[in-house]
């Protein structure tokens, strides 16, 4: 690991005026990603401004019915709060899908949005990745892709986005919360947060150096029938191939849909997470543009079969 | 992944941690993780490093009653925080339930990852008496043990003796003789 000075904020002002001061500064939450990456020496600060004592680890109900979820709250509570397992399931069922119990404890909101690709040839620094080392190349287009994405990437990154919980806010329409460095506050729909590849995929979200997320904000509960459905090489303890978000009006006709394992960011049929139809319907909108490899084209069936079968739970839920 | 050559431009810091009840003062480089605070600055060699990249769970400890990877934190990120090792929750003479558990059911062979899982599967009782939900929970609301969840929850401890059943079966020994 490379050396590093560490110092604990006490103001998110002052831990935000810290970072934007020192381009080789980065904040420390949980840690569990950061840290990694840093023993890797993939990620390389000078200086590490912890943001574990801010109070931002509430999780309040907004005046519109909706709750505002702290960033530092950690994944277990947010899996675990009364409230979000009545009316948001399908986040605390994201949730509890990724991961392990210990890394729940300590990852928080704000770090599962921003952590970083797990591509093979991102953790590995003896490889080409436009990600991790810009212009050296793409290892994976002519690699090991079975695990990556098939849409929404570009020539220069076909990397996916690992998150399962930040599939179930695309789902909710869930906004994040941002204080700008350069003062003032901006909330951005997930859709807005992240940037897709392009021809810069070391750019993963729209945050300036120094911007802090304080929180994400769901609105008000949606009726009908939730669900996550991860399908992964192990049973337990693996990144997603593919994953469905949903929730389903009670007469099956429409629903909310977010997807994960095929894209850079969660992903939708169309760029919006209401969508109406089957299965087939849906999933051929969302994969619209596909560009997979042949390691990975398996992904495009299994995300059509992976929503009938969501959609298939859900007719027999409601049903009862 | 260890390189020394730039530790002298690091100034040490100071941290105080409880660890197993006792404060314990450390000056160290703040590239120190937890783990190896407790190993190497602590002699409390009971916390096995195995990947170092919380993929195995031989790292688990407990910070403030919740069960972590030691690997993945920063030791001057715990300030004046209760740390809970294997030696902290019992000890030859007077074991842990679960590590007289483990004893008789045979619940390990090289014993490597024994430490993180004992201190994970006592979390995990724990948990599910709080009603923390899993991915394989039925009913969010109502969270009940079973071998199903205990196999779930411990996903984040690997075995590689494979002493997984026997695992299982200490856990529930413990659970039911309410000793956890």
């Amino acid at each position: 690991m490379k050396s590093f000075t560490y110092e604990r904020a006490e103001t998110l002002e002052q831990a935000a005026g810290i970072v934007a001061a020192n381009a080789e500064a980065k904040f420390i939450a949980g840690g569990t990603n950061l840290l990694d990456l840093m023993k890797l020496e993939i990620e390389t600060p000078r200086h590490l401004v912890d943001i574990n004592h801010l109070g931002l680890d509430r999780i309040e109900e907004t005046e519109d019915g909706g709750l505002k979820i702290g960033a530092l709250v950690r994944n277990t509570d947010l899996a675990a709060d009364v409230r979000v397992r009545r009316d948001y399931a399908v986040l605390t069922r994201a949730l509890v899908a990724g991961a392990s119990g210990q890394l729940r404890n300590k990852a928080t909101t704000a770090g599962n949005l921003l952590q970083r690709s797990r591509c093979p040839y991102f953790y590995d620094p003896s490889k080409p990745c436009n990600k991790r080392d810009p212009g050296s190349g793409c290892s994976a287009l002519e690699g090991h892709s079975r695990t990556l994405a098939v849409v929404g990437t570009s020539d220069h990154c076909i990397s996916q986005h690992p998150s399962d919980m930040a599939v179930a806010l695309r789902a909710l329409d869930a906004r994040v919360n941002v204080m700008s460095a350069r003062g003032g506050e901006k909330s951005l729909t997930l859709d807005e947060f992240y940037r897709l590849p392009g021809e810069t995929p070391h750019i993963e979200t729209v945050l300036q150096h120094g911007d802090l997320i304080t929180g994400v904000t769901l609105p008000k509960p949606v009726k009908g029938v939730h669900f996550y459905r991860k399908v992964r090489d192990r049973a337990s303890y693996a990144f997603a191939l593919v994953s469905v978000a949903a929730v389903v009006d009670e007469d099956g006709r429409e629903g909310r849909y977010a997807f994960g394992g095929i894209a850079p960011r969660p992903w939708t049929a169309g760029g919006e997470a209401r969508a109406e139809g089957g299965a087939s319907v849906i999933a051929a909108r969302a994969l619209d543009g596909a560009r997979p490899t042949g390691e990975n084209v398996f992904k495009l069936p299994l995300l059509e079969r992976t929503l009938k079968a969501v959609l298939k739970d859900a007719a027999q839920t409601s049903g009862k | 992944m260890n390189s020394e050559d730039t530790a002298s431009a690091t100034p040490r810091m100071s941290v105080t941690l409880t660890v197993n009840g006792k404060d314990e003062h450390l000056t160290i480089d703040p590239r120190v993780t937890l783990l190896d605070a407790l190993r190497d600055h602590l002699g409390l060699t009971g916390t096995k490093k195995g990947c170092d990249h919380g993929q195995c769970g031989a790292c688990t400890v407990h910070v403030n009653g919740r069960r972590i990877n030691s690997c993945l934190t920063l030791a001057v990120m715990h300030e004046g925080e209760d740390v809970t090792t294997i030696e902290g929750l019992g000890t030859p003479e007077h074991m842990h339930a679960l590590q007289q558990a483990f004893v008789e059911r045979d619940a390990f062979q090289c014993g490597y990852c024994t430490p993180g899982q004992i201190c994970s599967a006592a979390a995990v009782i724990e948990e599910i008496e709080a009603g923390i939900p899993s991915h394989v929970t039925p009913d969010l609301g109502d969270v009940q043990f079973s071998d199903e969840e205990v196999r779930e929850r411990m996903s984040g401890n690997l075995c590689r003796c494979a002493a997984y059943p026997n695992i299982i079966a200490a856990i529930r020994d413990v659970r039911e003789g309410g000793k956890a």
